[in-house]
């Protein structure tokens, strides 16, 4: 016999959950937007715009003493944080310097231009200031410089890019099945990006450019959960014509219980891989799709196969008008 | 389901290892990729610059400066065509305003006298006949010139405002790479993006410092006159007499200051040491006039000097200048500040000179290599820089493969454990799947990044997904007491739509990544997009065909899954 995650033969009667499932999620959602409105995201400088500077030495690194050194600039709010590997041991220490603004320009000089030029000088001084602290031997392992232009383009990019693919799923689902399918799926799936999002609000990790990216992998792939279910649920469908939508629902989620749990367990195992040994650099990225992962499989165990009920879908599958069946 | 002709066998054995041809080349180094048979294809995935170290730069061009230059040339010519001419025959014609609005990029001309409006809309529609160079091919006219009431209107078209603002972005990537590689010899590469960007691409362990602080600088440089009859306070009150131009001296002290603005040859004085100079505005020799120029030694005393020396046509000039302005001062102006002043002690016939002053060697070879690659068209600001040292991008390798090697192993084991004799040949699957990503990835030469290793990691864990519908169903057409090959059959046949709507999805997905993804996000987009569409063919195809000649060959009367 070989290893099972999930018996065969499951009953789970998952449509009697529902209630307790929409008060799970409503209170998630919940959660998520005022963590969002009261805490906001940690956006990086992908988004916010400004200068990260990423140092190693081969001595440990005094954080209080470059916080100090940087803080001493006059470049407005500075964060120094240091980076660890999965072991614990500091690898780095971060520098970040919020976005720089020039005021009282001379006369003819473009406000936009020099803008741009600031953040530069900004990170000119941040790195002559570091390299003042820990001598000519530090490494610089990593140097962003984002200016107001193009951070601002990256947030209108990014929430285009989320919207753009939802709608598309949207469309999609619409055209493979029916609206009704298509509602409950798309509902699902702003549940798992409205609840990820939540997450990095409540959590203030970076929220940067690799997130969208993590954000649309996560919205295919729940989508890929749902549509399994649906894909079920259609062909029970065509089976059992008499049998209540409920019993239908949850007989198709069983059917597919298995495969849906295997299907977590091995990305899953990929991105943990990821996690431990991935190493600081993909960290955010990696964090913001297990936590997907497992949202993403609730949801289409909990939220989209319920929603049909509350949708109602067609019932008849086959060519025959909709009279010669009782 | 199960059967396949020895034609569909060969054929999906031979995509496969035609994959394996093309993803060969990465294990190989240099020397062994060179001498491997013709036959072979030598393209490799590159590695991003996150991985190999280096440093990404998203320069903007103003190009509304270049056009803005334009027009306010066209302004000088308007003027001097008015003037009489004895050549042309033709009288003078009086203008009362001349005026350019730049916001809405237009230029005015009114006349003193009415009578002369024919004869002066002539006159300026003569001078914007010229097109824009063949490029847009014949009648494209640069500017247009209209009438109403009593005033001549000209405006630069549409057309000649883009093609001014692509060359403009043409001009700055030549001088971009005299700049950056001047010997030609490195990989940098120098992309236009949209209207008026550049993104410039230096893999390797390059200062970023040095690197911007040669791109950032126009290297605008002109000879000019000294006029001692202003008076000094009275220009910096404010007071500088038309023609003529207050410039700073340049402080070497390592700060960039503001650039001059539009039209103006300098720049503003704000915070300098020095006294200014009062110079008249026309140029006696512009740098485009310079042939070549270089750092040296100065023999006279401490520090360095640039040498340069004049093209035929900027010697000749530079000659007769020097000749009868013995004993006056000239200045060397580069990018709106005046980098030297000498006192003319001779007359330079001899076409060359230098420019002395405490200039350290860098600052030297700096603004040598300033002047030899020419000005660009105009300034360039840095939107976006991103650089990775060597040192992070060979952690990031040695970790994404760690990763990557370690999610395989545990996905392997765990689909073996879970499925049996199935599970292996999902796992023959994702190896296959494995070497058709390289493949493909090579055979298109992108670019792998880090997040693109991460997309390959993924993709390990989702692409054991549509085996493990294709499995889930087999075992429960084998609960439902189907004989085993019949349960295979029908496993496939029903798992199909799953695995075609679940994989369209990602796609999907990974598509928009694609489309508006920057850099980064990019590389996991093209990864995911791939990995998707290879790990259909070997979940569904590759599995089928090894599971087939199992269940065709050893017809087993009973299979546990």
């Amino acid at each position: 016999m070989h290893f099972k995650l999930v018996p065969d033969n499951t009953k789970i009667a998952f449509t009697r959950m529902r209630m307790a499932a929409a008060v799970f999620s409503a209170a998630l959602i919940v959660g998520s937007i005022f963590s969002l409105y009261a805490f906001g995201l940690n956006f990086g400088i992908d988004f916010r715009g400004g200068v990260t500077i990423e140092v190693a030495d081969s001595e440990p690194i005094d954080l209080g003493e470059v916080r100090a050194a940087v803080s001493g600039l006059g470049l407005g709010n500075v964060n120094v944080q240091n980076i660890r590997d999965f072991a614990g041991s500091e690898e780095a220490v971060v520098v970040f310097i919020e976005q720089q603004t020039v005021e009282d320009l001379p006369e003819g000089v473009d406000q936009a231009t020099a803008n741009e030029e600031a953040q530069q000088e900004a990170r000119g001084q941040v790195l002559s200031a570091l390299r003042e602290l820990l001598g000519d031997d530090m490494e610089v392992r990593k140097i962003d410089v984002v200016g107001p232009t193009v951070s601002g383009e990256l947030i209108r990019k990014g929430a285009i890019a989320v919207a753009l693919a939802i709608a598309m799923m949207l469309l999609y689902i619409w055209f493979r099945f029916e609206w009704q399918f298509s509602l409950g799926a798309i509902i699902a799936l702003i549940h798992d990006v409205v609840i990820t999002m939540g997450m990095f609000a409540v959590t203030q990790l970076k929220f940067e450019l690799a997130i969208i990216a993590a954000i649309l992998t996560i919205v295919g792939y729940s989508m890929n959960d749902t549509v399994v279910v649906y894909d079920r649920v259609r062909e029970n469908l065509r089976k059992y014509k008499q049998k209540p939508l409920a019993d239908l629902l949850d007989l198709s989620i069983n059917e597919t219980l298995s495969r849906t749990f295997m299907t977590s367990v091995t990305t899953l195992l990929a991105l943990i891989a990821l996690a431990v040994f991935g190493g600081t650099v993909l960290r955010g990225f990696t964090l913001a799709m297990i936590w997907g992962i497992l949202i993403g499989t609730y949801s289409s165990i909990f939220v989209a196969s319920p929603l049909l009920l509350a949708t109602g879908v067609k019932r008849d599958w086959s060519k025959q008008p909709a009279a010669a069946t009782p | 389901m199960l059967q396949f002709s020895k034609y569909q066998t060969a054929g999906i054995l031979g995509l496969i290892l035609l994959a394996a041809l093309f993803a060969v080349p990465n294990l190989l180094n240099e020397e062994q990729r060179a001498a491997l048979p013709d036959f072979v294809p030598k393209t490799t995935v590159n590695l991003g610059l996150d991985l190999q170290g280096g440093s990404y730069l998203l320069l903007s061009v103003d190009t509304e400066k270049v056009i803005d230059d334009r027009i306010r040339s066209l302004l000088g010519d308007i003027r001097r065509e008015m003037r009489p001419s004895s050549a042309a025959g033709r009288a003078r014609i009086a203008i009362e305003s001349l005026t350019y609005n730049q916001e809405s990029n237009r230029v005015i001309l009114r006349v003193a006298d009415p009578a002369d409006l024919d004869e002066a809309d002539e006159r300026v529609r003569d001078v914007t006949r010229g097109g824009i160079g063949g490029a847009l091919g014949l009648g494209t006219r640069a500017y247009a010139v209209s009438r109403t009431g009593g005033r001549i209107e000209v405006s630069m078209t549409q057309e000649a405002q883009q093609f001014y603002a692509r060359e403009a972005v043409r001009d700055s990537i030549e001088v971009v790479r005299r700049r950056i590689d001047p010997a030609g010899n490195k990989e940098v590469s120098i992309q236009p993006q949209g209207a008026d960007r550049i993104v410039v691409q230096v893999p390797g362990d390059e200062d970023p410092e040095a690197l911007k602080a040669i791109i950032n600088r126009t290297g605008q440089l002109s000879f000019h006159r000294h006029d001692p009859s202003v008076n000094l306070q009275d220009a910096m009150a404010g007071l500088v007499p038309p023609g003529r131009a207050l410039c700073p001296m340049a402080e070497f002290d390592g700060t960039t200051r503001p650039s001059p603005s539009s039209g103006e040859l300098c720049g503003p004085l704000d915070n300098a040491s020095q006294l200014p100079m009062v110079l008249i505005e026309d140029a006696e020799v512009t740098g485009d006039m310079v042939e070549n120029a270089w750092a040296e030694q100065n023999p006279d005393g401490a520090g360095f000097q640039i040498s340069f020396r004049f093209d035929s046509r900027g010697a000749r000039r530079f000659a007769d200048y020097t000749q009868n302005n013995i004993g006056s001062i000239f200045a060397i102006v580069l990018d709106g500040e005046i980098i030297s002043a000498p006192v003319i002690q001779s007359a330079i016939t001899q076409g060359s000179g230098r420019i002395t002053g405490d200039f350290s060697v860098q600052e030297a070879s700096q603004t040598a290599l300033l002047i030899r690659s020419g000005a660009l068209p105009a300034e360039l600001t840095t939107l976006e820089q991103r650089s990775v040292g060597a040192q992070l991008g060979a952690d990031s390798v040695r970790a994404g493969s760690m990763a990557l090697i370690i999610g395989f192993i545990a996905v392997i084991i765990y689909m073996v454990v879970s499925y049996g004799r199935f599970g292996i040949y999902a796992d023959i699957a994702l190896i296959a799947n494995i070497v058709l990503i390289a493949g493909v990835l090579s055979l298109l030469g992108s670019t792998l990044t880090l997040p693109g290793i991460a997309g390959i990691v993924l993709t390990v864990g989702m692409a054991v997904d549509a085996n493990v519908l294709i499995f889930e169903r087999i075992r429960e057409e084998l609960r439902n007491g189907k004989a085993p090959i019949n349960a295979a059959e029908t496993g496939y046949q029903k798992a199909w739509s799953a695995i075609l709507d679940a994989n369209v999805t990602t796609f999907l997905a990974a598509l928009i990544m694609f489309q508006l993804g920057a850099g980064p996000v990019r590389g996991f987009a093209i990864t995911l997009a791939v990995g998707v569409v290879t790990s259909v063919f070997t979940a569904y195809v590759l599995t089928r065909l090894v599971a087939g000649s199992y269940l065709l060959g050893q017809r087993p009367k009973e299979m546990t899954l």
